[in-house]
């Protein structure tokens, strides 16, 4: 077993047990790296110089026992989050020479933690995609299969966990962008509620929606790195000041008595028969582990992606005019006045699929259209959140699938937005209403492509989240598979 | 025929709102899957929202205010390290009056 194969946990006690040293773990990283980075295109940039000396005072940290959770633990970030003096590029030419001044504040806490970054990973565009296919940077491939895509937007993330390209790495999540990714790779991924980790140096995509949560090999690692990154942040006006609890206090302590819900809205035409039956047979285990599993209605579930289709473009439309060529940012040449320069600089610099979700937000935004779609939309989303209100004042976790489908081949759905968008419909309603949502594997398709299963908890209960998901893991039988790379 | 939502005339006006430039193809592929999305959308329209007070935070806050004391800012060479062009103190940009 290499080094790059273990979790955090495991390295945890590996270092503290002086067995190895940050410095030859952050080496088993990179040696990967450089094995498989041809074929997965994982990463933007690497850090490696940086990554070194960071193992090195890890190292001096463990050494004095004055060691952090994450000491000596190579940990990817997705390149939506600014880290002083290294390019952030958030998938985007507008940003391709785009150094932060400052460091996000997850930054800053995993580094406090003793966390070694090995560097920027691969995303859609500003996180418009499901696919990592809008990067301006190349698709990410996935590692169970490199003619298929490793979702997205946080592709790059959940495709270097899977690949040991990292032991654990960050993403973000503003319809499914950290769930859908973790479900077609084959990791866990969490996104907190709404407020749990500050946003502060996370590029803005829509600033309701967006949520930053990890990846990681399993559900103890999960915890882990949510007791690191959770918590209120005075410089993120909408991070809440709610004590956080210690998350691996959730683990091992089963669901005995728990009441699962189980929306019938989520099992319906369309989803991949293989699909269906992995997430079935979650729903056996958990009986067999002493949960009720209970039929339950979200009545309004069928108009999420349409109100996320209008809230979150009308956001982002507001956010990225800041991209305008004047303060950072790609210019164009050759303007003949201010208003050609943005215009130019914006045209040249934006993508299509980017384009797209301006035009769409500028329009249902602009007079005369605003009460038929944003506002419409935003009681919509007001109902949708009353839907999870009223299921968990009688649940105590809900559970659907992540994805329809498991991975699909890259290019298959490019030319079709609205194909695209539908591969986010069980992931968007978590964003609508603000709860949290992991998503945990739950076996595999029959040509060996991974599935991922999804708890939803009401508002700040991530730890419901990790008790249901570590009770599941146990449960399951154990597939130690590892992608063929 | 399926209703058009968005015409290429409207496509050209919002991208000017949008300070965006397309070519006329662009525009026409633009307006194509525009309407397809937006044809999507009026789903919403069978829903009944009479009464309903729309949602625009997913957890209600109050404003958060900070005390009103200084802070450390970015030093004026740092906010201009990223800038395309800048002169002195200042971003430079096309003459913006005649």
């Amino acid at each position: 077993m290499e080094l790059y194969e273990l979790t955090i946990h495991e390295l945890q006690a590996k270092l503290r047990a002086g067995e190895t040293t940050a410095a030859e773990v952050t080496a088993s990283v990179f040696r990967r790296i450089d094995a498989v980075e041809k074929d997965v295109r994982a990463y933007i940039s690497l850090m490696r110089k940086s990554a070194l000396a960071e193992a090195a005072r890890a190292e001096e940290q463990l050494r004095k026992g004055e060691a952090g959770p994450l000491a000596g633990i190579p940990i990817a970030l997705k390149d939506i989050t600014c880290t002083k003096g290294y390019r952030t590029t958030c998938g985007s030419r507008v940003l391709d020479n785009f150094i932060p001044p400052y460091d996000a504040t997850v930054v800053e806490k995993l580094r406090a933690a003793g966390a070694v970054f090995t560097g920027k990973t691969n995303m859609d565009e500003f996180a418009m995609g499901s696919s990592t296919e809008t990067s301006h940077y190349g698709t990410t491939r996935n590692p169970w299969d490199l003619g298929r895509i490793p979702g997205g937007s946080s592709g790059g993330s959940a495709a270097a966990v899977a690949a040991g390209e990292c032991i654990a790495s960050l993403g973000s999540d503003t319809g499914g962008s950290i769930r859908q990714p973790a479900a077609l790779c084959g990791v866990v991924g969490l996104k907190p509620t709404y407020g749990r980790v500050s946003r502060y140096g996370l590029i803005a995509f829509a600033s309701s929606l967006d949520q930053i949560g990890p990846f990681t090999k399993d559900v103890e690692d999960c915890a882990i790195v949510m007791n690191v990154i959770a918590g209120y942040d005075p410089a993120e006006s909408t991070s809440v000041p709610a004590e956080v609890p210690d998350y691996r206090g959730f683990l091992g302590r089963g669901v005995e008595g728990w009441t699962v819900g189980i929306p019938q809205e989520y099992f319906v035409a369309g989803i991949d028969p293989e699909v269906e039956a992995a997430v079935r047979r979650t729903i056996t285990l958990l009986e067999g582990a002493g949960a009720r599993c209970v039929e339950i209605s979200l009545p309004h579930t069928r108009y999420c992606l349409a109100v996320y289709y209008i809230i979150a473009p009308a956001e982002a439309c507001s956010n990225l005019a800041r991209y305008d060529g004047v303060r950072f940012g790609f210019r164009a040449e050759g303007s003949r006045d201010l208003i050609d320069l943005y215009k130019k600089s914006r045209s040249a610099g934006f993508g299509a699929e980017v384009k797209r979700r301006i035009m769409l937000g500028t329009y249902a935004l602009s007079s005369g259209y605003y009460d038929a779609y944003y506002k419409k939309a935003s009681q919509v989303r007001a109902l949708i959140k009353r839907d999870f209100d009223t299921a968990f004042a009688s649940c105590d976790a809900i559970l659907t699938p992540t994805t329809p489908t498991p991975a699909f081949k890259i290019g298959e759905k490019t030319d079709d937005p609205m194909q695209m968008y539908l591969s986010d419909i069980f992931t968007i309603s978590a964003n609508l209403a603000g709860i949290p949502g992991i998503s945990v594997p739950c076996g595999f398709s029959a040509a060996g492509l991974p599935i991922g299963v999804q708890f939803l908890a009401g508002h700040f209960q991530e730890g419901r989240l990790i008790q249901i998901a570590s009770a599941f893991e146990k449960l399951a039988p154990s597939e130690k598979r590892r992608p063929a790379l | 025929m399926e209703t058009t939502k968005i015409s290429t005339d409207e496509v050209t006006y919002v991208a000017n709102l949008a300070r965006l430039i397309f070519a006329e193809e662009e525009t026409e592929r633009f307006a194509s899957q525009l309407n397809a999305i937006l044809r999507y959308m009026d789903t919403l329209q069978e829903v009944d929202t009479t009464g309903v007070e729309p949602m625009t935070h997913a957890i209600a806050q109050k404003n958060a205010f900070r005390t009103d004391a200084v802070g450390e800012s970015l030093p004026v060479k740092t906010a201009l390290a990223n800038a395309p062009e800048a002169r002195g103190n200042c971003f430079q940009v096309p003459k913006v009056i005649e």
